[in-house]
């Protein structure tokens, strides 16, 4: 369990019907949005293979406390059947708050925890999880910057990638969380800077250029950050 | 007649004893398509139930209250798709039957809102290999029945064969919902094990009718 520092104010509940499943799917969530309260409900009512109906609902209870709005990630059947019918007899003011996401169990929770910690609220926390489900579909490796930031109000720059392992999931959550800071829209060689997938289904490696464009009222300034955290090599070199 | 709450308390008893009867049948029906647990999972379940029967302090007042211990338990007990279906089932019953006794219109209601219920949670329909193909045709005999002016038991009664004969009816279906989708084709030719375990639920309620009449 993550959350020490919870800040976020979209929660995430992942049901699995693994325990193991569900405890590494928020560590490796966790690993990328340290603000965001993770709660992990897997396995059976007897500890083993199922879904768990008292878990599922002490984590939704856990996960909406305080005000906080939660997203659930399931991943079989009978863990968006349980997640429905904990839902069903909540209290409406608990069930009000909470949403579905209809999404695939990792790449969603991983992509929805890093959308909490940068302040999305929960339609979008849903959005970015159920985006996760088409980001690898939609993205060809290495394929060259488009200019759908186009027009005479990008602000655009690039700068070679230090770090050793490229742009792994570390640097890419960097990236997506900084973005979420500015008014602007921003592309990373061609792939959207606010999904975490996208970055890292970029494949980019150490020496190769970053080419940042931006967009919005504070594109500058959102290029600039960007284009000094590639150069400081993400405080990993 | 009519049906009473001491009906209600036996059908939940006679459902967890051939549940238990059957275990390992369902368990090897649910292994040749679906992760195996099913005859296990409901087992538990109701054996919950009937804990929590024998813990009561007095019978409870009403059909309702009977169905509705029996769905937070099975709920919280039972761990597979088997658990919010049946659950749901038994708490929407539960919301039709806040009464004492049912004549002939209050089972169908009962049954109507149990398949409503899993309609819900499962969004299945007929034809896809679930629960669902022998509760649909239970609750239309039962309907049927109940129109021709059968008494209780006798509702329940074409309700339990009906189910039956809906489960048979699934061997030749190809899963489209449930784990056993995942199997495609080769799902063709098994017993569904929800409708099998629904044909086992409505055969115990007929026969703890048929002993109250």
């Amino acid at each position: 369990m993550t959350g020490e520092r919870a800040t976020a104010r979209v929660a995430l509940v992942l049901v699995s019907h693994s325990r193991g499943l569900a405890e590494g799917a928020v560590e490796l969530a966790g690993q990328m949005a340290p603000g965001v309260l993770l709660l992990a409900a897997g396995g059976g009512p007897d500890g083993g293979l199922g879904t768990s109906y008292d878990l599922v609902e002490a984590a939704l209870g856990e996960a909406t406390g305080d005000g906080r709005s939660a997203v659930v990630l399931t991943d079989l059947g009978s863990a968006v059947l349980t997640a429905e019918s904990v839902l069903e007899l909540a209290e409406p003011d608990v069930a009000e708050r909470v949403r579905l996401a209809d999404a695939p169990f990792v790449e969603g929770a991983v992509a929805a925890a890093v959308a909490a910690h940068g302040g999305a609220d929960l339609a979008a926390v849903v959005a970015a999880a159920e985006h996760a489900g088409t980001t690898f579909a939609a993205v060809p490796p290495g394929e060259p910057a488009t200019s759908a930031a186009s027009g005479a109000e990008v602000a655009r720059g690039a700068a070679v990638l230090r770090n050793p392992l490229g742009l792994h999931a570390r640097p890419a959550a960097i990236v997506a969380r900084m973005i979420a800071g500015y008014d602007a829209r921003v592309r990373v060689n061609g792939v959207d800077a606010a999904s975490v997938l996208q970055l890292m289904k970029l494949g980019a490696v150490q020496g190769q250029e970053i080419v940042v464009e931006a967009e919005g009222s504070q594109a500058v300034e959102a290029r600039d950050a960007l284009l000094a955290a590639v150069e400081s090599g993400f405080g990993e070199v | 007649m009519t049906l009473d709450v001491a009906w209600a308390v036996a059908w939940v008893r006679a459902s967890a004893a051939t549940v238990a009867e059957h275990r390992d049948e369902l368990v090897e029906l649910d292994r040749q398509i679906g992760d195996g647990d099913h005859g296990e999972n409901l087992n538990r379940g109701f054996k919950a139930v009937v804990a929590k029967l024998d813990a009561l302090p007095e019978q409870p007042a009403q059909i309702g209250d009977v169905l509705k211990l029996v769905a937070t338990t099975l709920m919280s007990t039972v761990g597979g798709a088997a658990g919010p279906l049946y659950g749901t089932a038994f708490l929407r019953a539960a919301r039709a039957t806040d009464v004492t006794e049912l004549d002939s219109g209050g089972v169908v209601a009962l049954l109507e809102a149990a398949l409503e219920g899993i309609v819900a949670r499962g969004k299945a329909t007929t034809g896809e290999k679930t629960m669902v193909d022998a509760w649909t045709p239970a609750t239309e005999a039962a309907v049927a029945a109940a129109d021709q002016g059968a008494a209780p038991p006798e509702v329940l009664a074409a309700a339990a064969q009906a189910a039956a004969d809906g489960a048979q009816a699934t061997i030749p279906l190809v899963a489209t919902k449930g784990r056993a989708s995942y199997l495609g084709e080769r799902s063709a030719g098994h017993l569904d094990p929800g409708a099998r375990s629904t044909e086992l639920l409505l055969a115990a309620a007929a026969g703890a009718a048929q002993a109250a009449a």
